[in-house]
């Protein structure tokens, strides 16, 4: 299945895409010591390429690009069973949310700065439109 | 002939469930001398035991034979009780027809059959029963303590503050052992040497206590209350009385040797005080590399030294103590780092054992505390700690959890975090082991608050890489192999019993289990005792363990020692082996068979006698006596014989009717 090495260090274990996930989701992935009672529990598992407590733990190792190609994160339903079973307090709904906002998010850089629309715009733009514009074009 | 009562445990159904104890009593009821047989639920319960008392009272038993759990268990309860009621206690036997027979057997019929046939063969043995009064022997209220690390020093304290005299041993020149070598100590995070140089100089001020370091045990006879042991000094080549520690002698000295107290990450001289606060804090010189000693020539030393009290002439001197118990503390050591090949062998410079990196962590240590990698002096930004390093390893290295690893490698990451902001360290684990008061706690900080990244894996392979250190490992979690080009890496190897505890322990004729760690009588219930009366076993020669257990450890085996000199006496199991002087040849092939010397060849008589206290009850004269001579009080050739023919099933044979 995973014939290479993966190379670890301080950039990817402690680098920004545990601190994105942390921010997005308002969890610490890093609590999570891979109990494994969220996949035990998870009534979609059947369905996932990868467990719940796997996805978790690529998160901690800073692996982006393996955590976020999973179907994992777009089969969780958000039922939070395994949140209210987690003996360290992680909700993984939320871990789940903030992967899929990371991957549907294109790029890593803000495509849309409020400060840089122009006020007469600003003023016409409906509000709910400028929320989702934002929830989708920013990082 | 012995009026003799069988009584039969149900020990609930453990017993009573397999056998079938009606067609027990009946058949037991036959055997010749058997007066009495009856049976209980649980004999041990205190109604059990008056059942007992009030048989041998109206039957006027002599003996009796209770048919129940291993005598490692109860036989102490029922001899006591018989003796209560004016038996001989050595009337009284066991038969073990619980461990030796119900829990090992499921059809009731041949386990019946083979509950009888041991039963049978326990009465014919107490049928020849003696009885027997304890061997009692004086006893020298002092002890010894060997190793002065933290579990000696605690034992010794212990002792000590109860009122008693105490020796201490220490082979190396300062007391303190592995404890004064650590930076930092878990859970609590408090520095080793503050808490432990207390220790330290309340057990050298203490009136009763005297501490020969750079000393080993050179020889030990006698037994419990009465040992005789003799102490080898080495000749530290410099008189201590006349030492002022002024330390003029080191500064000049020209050699430089590995320092082993810094375990080689920096250099000492060949007259050196291990570390500032050693105990006693005067130098001795290592004879092996100082020059006088390999080639006659320097004299830095006596030259410099103010108070002549350098004196290469000084010889090993050896003197006999009498001591009564003997606390054997003798330590640890970790596996070492060569054996492990495939993690670097040693060879790999920037490759360092648990020890070391206590040394770099440490503010008195080579680096005053910072992390620099032994190999460039750079400071190490990814540090990778390496967990069950020989341990757990039924192949290569040693099938037993090392303990204290999981621990001091949490605390090693979270030091190494507080030193290195900008650092990350790894761990690689299969179990984390955080057994303990504030243990977990304690792990689940360095995680949460220090950002330890643990990766669930054993690593296969550590080479160099450049001026990298790689690491091959596995995270099992993902189910991805991981490399991390590492700045540095710290095993935790295996602990093994300190080098020499073997030959300490054939000195001293005590035993050592499989991996060489000093043995107790009982692992749950007399954990620090050893099999041999008199000896106590303290700290991790008895098998790896942390600070808090080993000085719990050595406090047990204080109290023992001091209940012990609570007596005036010692009393001796008398289950020793004889002579039958009208057969005995004089041979003397006894004698040299003996481990205990308990033997001796009367050349006037041409007989051997016994020294009683000292026997053991071994049965090794037993053995090679070829006249048959020597014989165990209550397990004479006779017994083992009609034994032997009531197990077969023969019918018996009262020697008394011969």
């Amino acid at each position: 299945m995973c014939p290479t090495r993966v190379s670890l260090s301080r950039e990817n274990v402690k680098g920004d895409f545990v601190q994105l996930v942390n921010e997005i989701s308002g969890q610490n992935v890093l609590n999570c010591y891979q109990c494994g009672r969220c996949s035990s529990g998870c009534p979609l598992t059947f369905a996932m390429r990868l467990l719940p407590n796997q996805v978790i733990r690529l998160v901690q190792l800073g692996l982006q690009e393996e955590a976020l190609e999973t179907n994992t994160i777009w089969v969780c339903a958000s039922c939070l069973t395994c949140h209210a079973r987690c003996p360290r307090g992680v909700d993984l709904a939320k871990v789940m949310e903030a992967l899929r906002a990371i991957g549907l998010r294109p790029g890593t850089h803000d495509r849309i700065k409020p400060e840089d629309l122009p006020p007469e715009t600003l003023a016409k733009l409906p509000q709910q439109a400028l929320v989702s514009g934002l929830r989708k074009f920013t990082k | 002939m012995k009026r003799i009562g069988v009584f039969i445990c149900h020990c609930g159904s453990n017993i009573a469930g397999t056998l079938d104890i009606d067609r027990i009593i009946e058949t037991t009821k036959t055997f010749p001398g058997v007066v009495q047989a009856e049976d209980y639920k649980y004999l041990c319960s205190d109604p059990g035991q008056n059942l007992v008392q009030k048989m041998i009272e109206a039957h006027k038993l002599d003996a009796v034979v209770i048919s129940a759990c291993t005598p490692s268990l109860h036989e102490p309860t029922f001899r006591k009780a018989a003796e209560m009621v004016g038996m001989n206690p050595y009337q009284v036997e066991i038969a073990n027809i619980r461990e030796q027979c119900s829990w090992v057997h499921d059809d009731t019929p041949t386990a019946t059959d083979k509950a009888i046939k041991m039963i049978r063969s326990i009465v014919e043995k107490v049928r020849l029963n003696e009885s027997l009064e304890p061997i009692t022997a004086p006893l020298t209220k002092k002890a010894l303590v060997i190793g002065g690390g933290i579990s000696g020093i605690q034992a010794a304290l212990d002792i000590a503050n109860s009122g008693y005299e105490v020796i201490v041993v220490e082979r190396e020149p300062s007391i303190g052992g592995h404890m004064a070598q650590l930076s930092e100590t878990f859970p609590t995070l408090d520095c080793s040497q503050c808490i432990l140089t207390p220790k330290m100089v309340e057990l050298n001020l203490h009136p009763k206590v005297t501490i020969h370091t750079y000393s080993e045990i050179e020889s030990l006879g006698g037994y419990i209350g009465n040992f005789k042991v003799g102490i080898r000094k080495r000749a530290k080549s410099v008189d201590h009385v006349r030492c002022t520690s002024c330390g003029l002698c080191y500064e000049k000295c020209p050699v430089k040797r590995p320092s082993e107290f810094e375990r080689g990450l920096a250099k000492r001289k060949a007259i050196y005080v291990p570390f500032p606060q050693a105990i006693p804090n005067k130098p001795v010189i290592d004879r092996e590399n100082c020059l006088k000693f390999t080639k006659d020539a320097c004299g830095n030393c006596e030259k410099v030294c103010p108070t002549t009290a350098v004196d290469f002439t000084q010889q090993d001197e050896i003197i006999e103590e009498e001591v009564g118990a003997i606390v054997v503390a003798s330590g640890y050591d970790l596996y070492a780092t060569a054996e492990l090949r495939e993690y670097g062998g040693g060879k790999v410079p920037d490759v360092v054992d648990g020890l070391q990196f206590e040394r770099l962590l440490s503010a008195s240590g080579p680096t005053q505390g910072e992390i620099l990698r032994p190999s460039d002096g750079k400071v190490a930004k990814e540090v990778v700690f390496v967990q069950c390093a020989g341990s757990r390893d039924t192949e290569r290295g040693k099938p037993y959890c090392s303990k204290i690893c999981c621990m001091y490698t949490a605390k090693h990451a979270m030091l190494y975090k507080h030193k290195v902001h900008d650092g990350q360290a790894y761990i690689f684990y299969i179990d984390v082991r955080a057994g303990g008061k504030g243990y977990e706690e304690f792990y689940q900080r360095g995680v949460d608050e220090d950002g330890t990244v643990y990766l669930r894996g054993k690593v296969s392979r550590i080479f160099q890489d450049g001026d990298k250190v790689m690491v091959w490992g596995s995270d099992t979690l993902t189910g991805k192999k991981v490399e991390i080009a590492a700045d540095m890496v710290v095993l935790a190897p295996a602990t093994v019993p300190s080098v020499g505890t073997e030959d300490l322990a054939r000195e001293l004729k005590i035993q050592v289990d499989i991996d060489g760690f000093l043995s107790e009588v009982h692992p749950k219930l007399r954990p620090v005792e050893s099999i041999t009366t008199g000896f106590y076993l303290a700290g991790a020669g008895q098998a790896p363990k942390d600070i808090p257990e080993a000085v719990a450890q050595a406090g047990g085996a204080a109290s023992k020692v001091v209940a012990l000199f609570s007596g005036d006496l010692v009393h001796r199991d008398p289950m020793i082996v004889g002579v039958v002087e009208d057969t005995c040849s004089g041979c003397g092939v006894c004698v040299g068979v003996c481990p205990y010397s308990a033997r001796e060849l009367d050349t006037e008589k041409k007989k051997v006698k016994v020294v009683e206290v000292l026997c053991e009850g071994c049965g090794a004269c037993g053995a090679a006596c070829p006249t048959g001579s020597a014989q165990q009080k209550n397990l004479t050739d006779a017994q083992i014989i009609s034994m032997v023919g009531a197990s077969l099933g023969e019918s018996s044979e009262s020697p008394d009717s011969k």
